[in-house]
Order: structure tokens, then sequence, then C-alpha cells
């Protein structure tokens, strides 16, 4: 079992791996060491937001800022959770552990899962397809935070490696979506409080404002539906 | 606060809050009723608009450096988005971005 689990976290080894190096190399950069890479690795362990909690915490963000940035981008994680609410629940003490490591890539990988194999089966495959995944995301950003020392060169620049992530992101949720107001609206809003509130404060109110459109749009959706 | 004190803050509420984002719906949802509908609907617009706002996040020093920071992170941008486009691989795209934005902030 541990064998075909280790097939099938493959991909996400080669993905995970890579970009937790660059994440530890940055963290390097911005001035925190290796230990502090595994710390949030092992604890957060969320991709995307765990970049932006770099420059949050190099540039003194404000706690509010930090938690309604974690809040809103990890939101998605609760509807991940939620695809698999009666599976984990017959997982017993195992259940907390699936809670914490879901992510984007876990939870494709579960998705795929063959729905015919044996309960006990599917539960040890999806238990240990969890366990590598965030063992590969640790090491990478260990190895990343060891290199990030090593390396001689200057390395301004490599904390490009978040906006490229962006965009892949941004990119694949564009052709996932038929609407794309959604994201011109965040475009738009993050651009408009850019200019009105400045470069080091506009984050928290261009979320709030996203959100907050985004909130009265569903609503009002809803009430035409019903 | 101390520096130690802001950074072991601010990992201890990331982490918190990510736990209880991943562990909400065993704790909302405890019965046979999933989520309300307006919910389900905005997890779905949620995450595009917020990594909008995240790009722009990304790129927020663009206006004020046009030489050191504008053209390279917007030819960095650009060669991600076209080699992503092209050939869909994310770590291509990523190591061709990063390296564009670095050998050009170098160059300039």
């Amino acid at each position: 079992m541990k064998k075909r689990a280790f097939i099938k976290s493959l991909p996400i080894m080669c993905s995970y791996i890579f970009v937790a190096m660059a994440y530890g190399i940055m963290m390097e950069e911005s001035g925190f060491a290796w230990y502090l890479s595994l710390l949030v690795s092992m604890t957060v362990y969320t991709g995307a937001f765990q970049f932006v909690l770099i420059t949050f915490l190099s540039g003194g963000a404000s706690l509010v800022t930090i938690a309604l940035t974690a809040f809103l981008m990890n939101s998605r994680q609760s509807f991940y959770s939620l695809a698999f609410l009666d599976e984990f629940k017959a997982m017993g003490k195992r259940k907390w552990y699936m809670i914490h490591t879901m992510t984007d890539e876990t939870f494709a990988v579960n998705t795929t899962l063959e729905a015919d194999m044996p309960k006990k089966e599917r539960q040890d495959m999806m238990f240990y397809v969890a366990l590598f995944s965030r063992g590969y995301w640790m090491l990478g950003a260990v190895l990343g935070g060891v290199l990030g020392q090593l390396i001689p060169y200057d390395m301004e620049g490599i904390d490009f490696c978040m906006t490229a992530l962006f965009v892949i992101i941004f990119i694949d949720q564009w052709e996932k979506n038929t609407s794309h107001r959604p994201a011109l609206i965040g475009l738009a809003v993050g651009i408009v409080c850019l200019f009105i509130f400045g470069a080091s404060s506009f984050m928290l109110p261009a979320l709030l404002v996203t959100s907050g459109i985004l909130i009265a749009m569903t609503g009002q959706k809803g009430a035409a539906h019903e | 606060m101390s520096k130690y004190g802001y950074i072991a803050a601010a990992i201890a509420l990331s982490a918190a809050i990510t736990f209880f984002l991943r562990a909400l719906p065993f704790l909302a949802f405890r019965g046979e009723h999933g989520m309300p509908g307006w919910l389900e609907r905005l997890g779905k617009l949620l995450p595009q608009a917020i990594m909008a706002v995240l790009i722009v996040y990304c790129l927020k020093d663009v206006r004020t450096d046009w030489v050191h920071t504008g053209i390279p992170e917007i030819a960095g941008v650009i060669a991600t988005a076209a080699s992503y486009k092209w050939k869909h691989n994310t770590l291509v795209s990523i190591l061709l971005g990063t390296a564009t934005c670095m050998l050009l902030i170098h160059i300039l």
C-alpha cells in the first residue's frame, strides 16, 4: 500500500519539493533561517499563502492583515474538506491529520482514487499520500533554506517565483471559470486601492472591498433564484 | 511587540486560521445538509478574485521603480503567462519567468 501511495504521490513530489525549495530560498533571502521555513511548513502548510507571509513578515504587516489574508486565501480548504466529510469522519484518530494535510494537490489526488476501491485500502491510500506530501513539502523548505545559505551569487529577483506561481494559478482559474467577473473585480479593486492607499497598506482594504462585492453579488443571485 | 514575538504571533495566527478553515465543515456541518447555497457560490467565485488581488500585491512596486522593478517583473509575467498558455507546465513556466526577471534585474 505504501508503495502504491508513493506512486500516486509522485506528481505531488515534483511540484512540492520544487515550490517548497523556492519558498525556503526566498525565506533565507529575507533573513529567515531554514528552521523557520520548516516551522511554517509544518504548522501552516499551505502553498501560496506561505509565500505571501514572507513578504508580510519582512514588511511588518499588521496581524489583522495577516489574519484576513490567511482567512481569504485559505477559505477554499473548507470546500475541499467538505467533499471528504464522511470519509474523514470514518478514519478515527487519523481524521485530524487528514484535515490538517488537506491541500489543493492532495484534494486533487484524492478525487482521482477509484471509487470502487475497498474502504480500508482507500483510507490507507489517502493517509499515506497526505503523509508523503507533507514530507516533501517540509523537505523542500529545509533544502531551499540550506541552499539559500550556500548559493554565493546575488539572488535578487528570486522572489518572483511567487508572482509566477500566482500568475499560473490565475490562468488555471481563468480557464476553468466561465464568468471572469470575479477576477476582473479583484484586479480593478486591487489597482484602485493600490493608488489610494499606497503599496504598504492597500492589501487590507482591497481584500475587504473585493470580498464585500462578491458577498453582495452571491446574495443577490441567491435572492433571484428563491 | 518584539521582533520574535511578532513573528511567533504571525505564524501561530496563520496556522490556527488555516487549520480552523480546514476543520470548519467538521465543526459547522455535522448534520446531513451541506453548506447554504450562497456560501457555496461564494466559494466558487472568491478564489479567482483573491488571486487577482494577490497579483496586484506582487507587482505593487512596479510603479515606484520602473527600470529596476517594472521592466523585469512585467517581462517575467509575460514569460510565465505565455509559456504556461503554450505548454501548461507549471515548473517550466515558474523557472522561465523567474529566470527572465532575475536576468533583467542584473542587466538593467
